[in-house]
C-alpha cells in the first residue's frame, strides 16, 4: 500500500470556547483529488488553515510523504509543497499576472535574467495545464475566474504538489466552473494532489474520487467517492443529531401581512443576489429561510428592512408597497409601522460595540419619545428603560453603563433582541439569531420568537442552522442562488429533504 | 512589540484619561528640556520663566487666557468632527472664512443696538465657517473625497481667497497693508482691562475678551450636545459604526454634514476673539496655526470638553510662558516653541500608544491584586 501524500493525525484546535476541530484524523492519496465537505461552521476551513500554516493547531500530527513537519507559517507550507487557492483572492490588484505570480519570490533586485526564465517556465506551465492566460495582463482586468487561475499557476510556480481549494467555485458562474473543473483534472492527471473543500454535492459527486465528511468540528467519515451518492453524503454532512424541538402551540394562521413580490436585489458589487422572490407571510406564522451561508439571504433580509435597495419587484406590508425600484421607505420609517429586524451580522450591524449597554438599547429607537424629547435625550428615562429590560431579558450583568463589547455574544443578542421585540413589532426580520450564542440562550431566544409568533406577529427567520429552523418554522423555503428551490410546510420534513435542497441538488 | 493584552473593562478612567496623557505631557516635556539643554540654555530656568511668564503676572495670565480660548474653539471644533470620526484639518481654513463672516456682520449691522450686533456677529462667525466646511462634507459623504485632503486644500483656498479680499476688496484703502478698516469702537468686546477697570483695578493691555465665556459656553455645549442630545447619539453612531447606523435608519450622508458644519462653526468662532474682541479688522493671516495646534489640543483632551479646556490651558500656558522664555533666552528662538508643541503632538498624538499599554496593564495589576488579597 502506497503512504499518503497528506496525513493528518488527532488533530484539534480550539479559538476561545469554541473547538473548531475535534481530534481529526484524515490521509489523502498522492494523484487524487479529495474532497471536503461539510456545513458552514463544520471546521473545514480551520483545518485546511492549519495544513496551509495560518493557524497552529492546539495538537495532532502533520505528515507529508510520511515526514512529520511542523508547520509555522505559510511559507513552511509551501516550502513542503502545499499551495492553497482562498476564497478570497491575495492579488495586487494593479500588478501583471507575472509580477502576482513573482511577488515575494523575485530573486533578484533588478529584474533581468531571473524574470526571462519565471516568464518561461510559466509560459510552460501554462500550455501543459492549458491554463490560457496573457501573463502581461494587468490583474485588474481580470475577470473572477482567470484571477482564480493566477491563482493556482502562482502555487504551482511555487511548487505545490497539493492543492487546497476553499470554495473555489462559490465566486464562478458555470462556465468558468467548467473550464476550473477541466484545469484540476488534468492537474491530477499529472500527478498534483488536489483537496477541494466544499458544501455542494454535485461538484464532490462530479470531481473527486475520495470525500471526507466534516460536522460541528468532527471528521464523520471517509469514503471512495463512488462508493455513495447525494442522498447519503447530506445526511452525513446534516446529521441526524436529536432536533432541539421547542413547545410550540398549534398554528394560528391569520392574514397575509407581509409580501414580497417578484423580488430581485443586487449586492455592492452590483452582482445578482436575491432572484426573483416570492414570499407571503401570516400572522402567528413564523416562516423559515433554510441555505447556506451566501445564497441571498443576507441581501433579501436587507432588502425587506430597508437598508438595500431593491433591483425590481416590491415589497408590500398589510397591503401597502414599503419599497420597490424606484423608492423605500427606511429602517426607522419601516419601524414606525411596525416592522423590526434583527440583523445577522450584531458586530457589524446591529450594535456599536463602543457604545454603553444603554445607549445600544436605545439604537434605532433613540429619536422617540420617552427616550428623547425635542432632540434631547432624556438619560434617566434611558438608564431605567435599560437597567428594566435587562432585567425583564436576563441580559448579563445588568450594567447599562458598560461598554458593550464587555458583554458575551449571548447577550450581546439579548440586547439586540429585547430592544427589537420590546416595540411588538407586527413583522420581526430576524438573521441567525443564535449565531454564536451559548446553549442557555438560545433556548431563551427561541421561547422569545415562538412567543412573538402566539401573540400574532409574522416573522421571517433566515438562518444555517438547519435545527434552528426545523424547531421553529411553521413553513421552510430552501434558498439555493438566489432562488427559492424549494417550500414546506414545517411537517415530516427531515433535515436530509432540506440538505439536499440546500445543496442545490433536488 | 509589546503584546501585553490589557483587559479593557478593567481599567479605571483616571488611567486612561489623567496618568497616560500625564505621563506623555511629561515625557515631551523632558525632551524639551534636552533640547533647551543641546541649545545651551538651563532647562530648569526655562521652566521657572515659562511659569512666571504665564502665571506669575495678572497681564501675562491674561495673555495665558486669551490663547487658550483660541485653542478651545479650535480643540472643540476637531473633536465634533472627530466623533463622526472625521479629521478635520481644515479649522484654520475655517477660522479664516469665520472672521470673515464676523467682520461682514458687524461692520454692516453696526447700527443695531451693541448686544444683538454681538450675537449676530458670533452667528456670522458660526455661520462663515460652516459653511466652508460644508463643502468638503459635502464631498465627503456624496462624492467619497477624503475630508482629510479636502480640509486641507480648503486652507489654501481659504487662504488665497482671503488675500484676494483683504487686497482687492475689504482693504482699508488709506493704506497700504492687507488689512480691513476698523470696527467701530462702540461695538468691540469688552475687554479684560475694561472689566478690571470697573472692578477697580488697573492694569496693562491685554487681548483677553469677552470672547473667553463664549469659548467657555462652547465647552459646555459641545458636551451636551455630543453626549446628551439625539444629533450628537446619531453622530456618533455614524463615526463608530456606518454600517450599524444604516441599519437603524441614521443617515450617514446627514451626520457627516452636520458634524463638519458644528465643527466648522467652532473654529469659525475664533474669528470672534481676534476680530471683535482683539484687533478689531481682519488681517492677513490672522488665524497664525491656532487651527492646526487644536488638533493636538483635541487629541490630548482625547476630543471631550472636559479634557479640552486644560489641554487647551497647557498650549496656552506654552505660548505665553514660550514668548517669555525668547524674551530672556536669546539662545531660543521661537521655533524652538514650535518644536516643543510639536513633542507634545508628538507624545500625545502620534506616540499615545507608546506606554500605554505598560501602564494599564501596570495599574490592573496592581488594583486586581489588592482586590484579591
Amino acid at each position: 500500500m502506497v503512504s499518503p501524500i497528506l496525513e493528518l493525525t488527532n488533530i484539534n484546535k480550539s479559538f476561545g470556547h469554541v473547538q473548531a476541530n475535534k481530534n481529526i484524523n484524515l490521509k489523502i492519496n498522492k494523484g487524487t483529488i479529495h474532497g471536503i465537505i461539510g456545513e458552514n461552521g463544520a471546521g473545514k476551513s480551520t483545518l485546511m488553515s492549519i495544513v496551509f500554516g495560518l493557524y497552529q493547531a492546539n495538537s495532532g500530527s502533520i505528515k507529508i510523504n510520511g515526514k512529520e513537519i511542523n508547520l509555522r507559517s505559510p511559507r513552511d507550507s509551501i516550502v513542503n509543497g502545499i499551495g492553497m487557492v482562498h476564497q478570497h483572492f491575495m492579488l495586487v490588484e494593479n500588478f501583471t499576472v507575472l509580477e502576482n505570480i513573482i511577488l515575494g519570490f523575485e530573486g533578484e533586485t533588478v529584474f533581468g535574467e531571473k524574470l526571462a526564465t519565471a516568464k518561461k517556465d510559466l509560459e510552460k506551465l501554462c500550455k501543459t495545464y492549458n491554463f490560457n492566460i496573457d501573463l502581461d495582463a494587468t490583474i485588474a482586468d481580470l475577470s473572477v475566474g482567470f484571477r482564480q487561475r493566477v491563482e493556482i499557476l502562482k502555487s504551482l510556480y511555487r511548487g505545490a504538489e497539493i492543492l487546497i481549494l476553499d470554495e473555489p467555485t462559490g465566486v464562478l458562474t458555470p462556465q468558468e466552473v467548467d473550464e476550473l473543473f477541466k484545469i484540476l483534472r488534468s492537474l491530477k492527471d499529472e500527478g498534483k494532489t488536489i483537496v477541494l473543500i466544499t458544501h455542494k454535492l454535485i461538484e464532490i459527486m462530479d470531481l473527486t474520487s475520495e470525500v471526507s465528511v466534516m460536522r460541528q468540528g468532527e471528521m464523520v467519515g471517509h469514503t471512495k467517492t463512488k462508493d455513495t451518492n447525494k442522498e447519503q453524503l447530506a445526511e452525513m454532512m446534516v446529521g441526524r443529531s436529536v432536533l432541539l424541538r421547542v413547545d410550540k402551540k398549534e398554528i394560528k394562521k391569520g392574514e397575509v401581512i407581509f409580501k414580497v413580490n417578484n423580488l430581485s436585489v443586487k449586492d455592492d458589487l452590483d452582482v445578482a443576489r436575491v432572484k426573483n422572490i416570492n414570499l407571503e407571510i401570516r400572522s402567528g406564522e413564523i416562516l423559515g429561510i433554510a441555505g447556506v451561508t451566501g445564497n441571498g439571504q443576507t441581501e433579501l433580509l436587507e432588502a425587506l428592512s430597508g437598508i438595500r435597495k431593491v433591483e425590481s419587484g416590491n415589497i408590500q406590508l398589510f397591503g401597502e408597497k414599503i419599497s420597490d425600484q424606484d423608492n423605500f421607505l427606511n429602517p426607522r420609517m419601516l419601524k414606525e409601522k411596525g416592522l423590526a429586524h434583527v440583523p445577522e451580522d450584531r458586530q457589524r450591524m446591529g450594535l456599536i460595540s463602543d457604545f454603553k449597554a444603554h445607549e445600544n438599547l436605545i439604537f434605532g429607537y433613540h429619536d422617540q419619545e420617552p427616550f428623547s424629547k425635542s432632540a434631547v435625550l432624556n438619560s434617566q428615562e434611558i438608564k431605567e428603560y435599560s437597567s428594566k429590560i435587562m432585567q425583564e431579558y436576563d441580559v448579563r450583568p445588568n450594567s447599562p453603563n458598560l461598554i458593550t463589547s464587555n458583554f458575551s455574544g449571548g447577550n450581546q443578542q439579548k440586547i439586540i433582541l429585547s430592544r427589537e421585540l420590546n416595540e411588538n413589532p407586527k413583522v420581526l426580520l430576524v438573521g441567525q439569531p443564535t449565531r454564536g450564542v451559548d446553549i442557555g440562550a438560545i433556548e431563551f431566544i427561541h421561547q422569545r420568537l415562538i412567543d412573538m409568533r402566539d401573540r400574532g406577529a409574522a416573522i421571517l427567520l433566515a438562518s444555517v442552522e438547519l435545527d434552528e429552523i426545523l424547531s421553529l418554522s411553521d413553513r421552510i423555503i430552501v434558498m439555493f442562488d438566489g432562488k427559492i428551490v424549494g417550500e414546506k410546510e414545517n411537517k415530516n420534513v427531515t433535515d436530509r429533504e432540506l440538505g439536499l435542497l440546500m445543496a442545490g441538488v433536488a | 512589540m509589546s503584546n501585553i493584552v490589557v483587559d479593557k473593562s478593567k481599567v479605571p478612567w483616571w488611567v486612561s484619561n489623567v496618568i497616560v496623557p500625564l505621563v506623555n505631557l511629561t515625557l515631551a516635556l523632558l525632551v524639551s528640556g534636552l533640547f533647551i539643554f543641546i541649545a545651551g540654555e538651563n532647562p530648569i530656568e526655562a521652566v521657572k520663566l515659562i511659569i512666571f511668564g504665564s502665571f506669575g503676572y495678572i497681564q501675562g495670565f491674561a495673555y495665558t487666557l486669551y490663547y487658550t480660548t483660541n485653542f478651545i474653539f479650535t480643540g472643540l471644533a476637531f473633536a465634533v468632527a472627530f466623533h463622526c470620526r472625521l479629521f478635520n484639518i481644515g479649522g484654520e481654513g475655517q477660522a479664516y472664512i469665520g472672521g470673515l463672516g464676523v467682520f461682514l456682520v458687524a461692520i454692516n449691522l453696526s447700527f443695531l443696538p451693541i448686544p444683538i450686533v454681538w450675537l449676530l456677529s458670533i452667528c456670522g462667525a458660526f455661520l462663515f465657517g460652516a459653511a466652508w466646511a460644508y463643502i468638503p462634507a459635502y464631498l465627503q459623504s456624496k462624492r467619497g473625497s477624503h475630508v482629510v485632503i479636502t480640509t486641507i486644500m480648503f486652507n489654501f483656498i481659504a487662504s488665497s481667497l482671503m488675500i484676494f479680499l483683504l487686497v482687492d476688496v475689504i482693504r482699508d484703502t488709506n493704506q497700504m497693508a492687507p488689512h480691513t478698516v476698523k470696527l467701530p469702537e462702540a461695538i468691540w468686546l469688552p475687554s479684560f482691562e475694561a472689566f478690571s477697570g470697573i472692578l477697580g483695578i488697573k492694569i496693562r493691555y491685554s487681548p483677553l475678551n469677552l470672547t473667553f465665556l463664549l469659548a467657555i459656553a462652547s465647552l459646555f455645549f459641545v458636551w451636551f450636545l455630543v453626549w446628551k442630545t439625539k444629533w450628537g447619539y446619531e453622530m456618533r453612531a455614524v463615526g463608530h459604526n456606518t454600517q450599524a447606523a444604516i441599519y437603524a435608519g441614521i443617515s450617514p450622508h446627514k451626520n457627516i454634514i452636520i458634524a463638519m458644519c458644528i465643527s466648522g462653526g467652532l473654529a469659525g468662532l475664533l474669528g470672534v476673539n481676534e476680530i471683535l474682541g482683539v484687533s478689531h479688522k481682519i488681517q492677513a493671516g490672522f488665524p497664525a496655526g491656532y487651527g492646526f495646534t487644536g488638533i493636538a489640543v483635541a487629541l490630548m483632551g482625547r476630543n471631550h470638553p472636559i479634557g479640552i479646556l486644560p489641554a487647551a490651558f497647557l498650549f496656552g500656558i506654552l505660548y505665553q510662558g514660550g514668548s517669555e522664555v525668547t524674551f530672556e533666552m536669546p539662545n531660543i528662538t521661537r521655533y524652538m516653541f514650535v518644536a516643543v508643541q510639536g513633542l507634545i503632538i508628538l507624545f500625545s498624538g502620534a506616540l499615545e500608544n507608546l506606554f500605554r499599554p505598560q501602564i494599564e496593564s501596570f495599574f490592573v495589576r496592581r488594583l486586581y491584586k489588592e482586590v484579591n488579597a
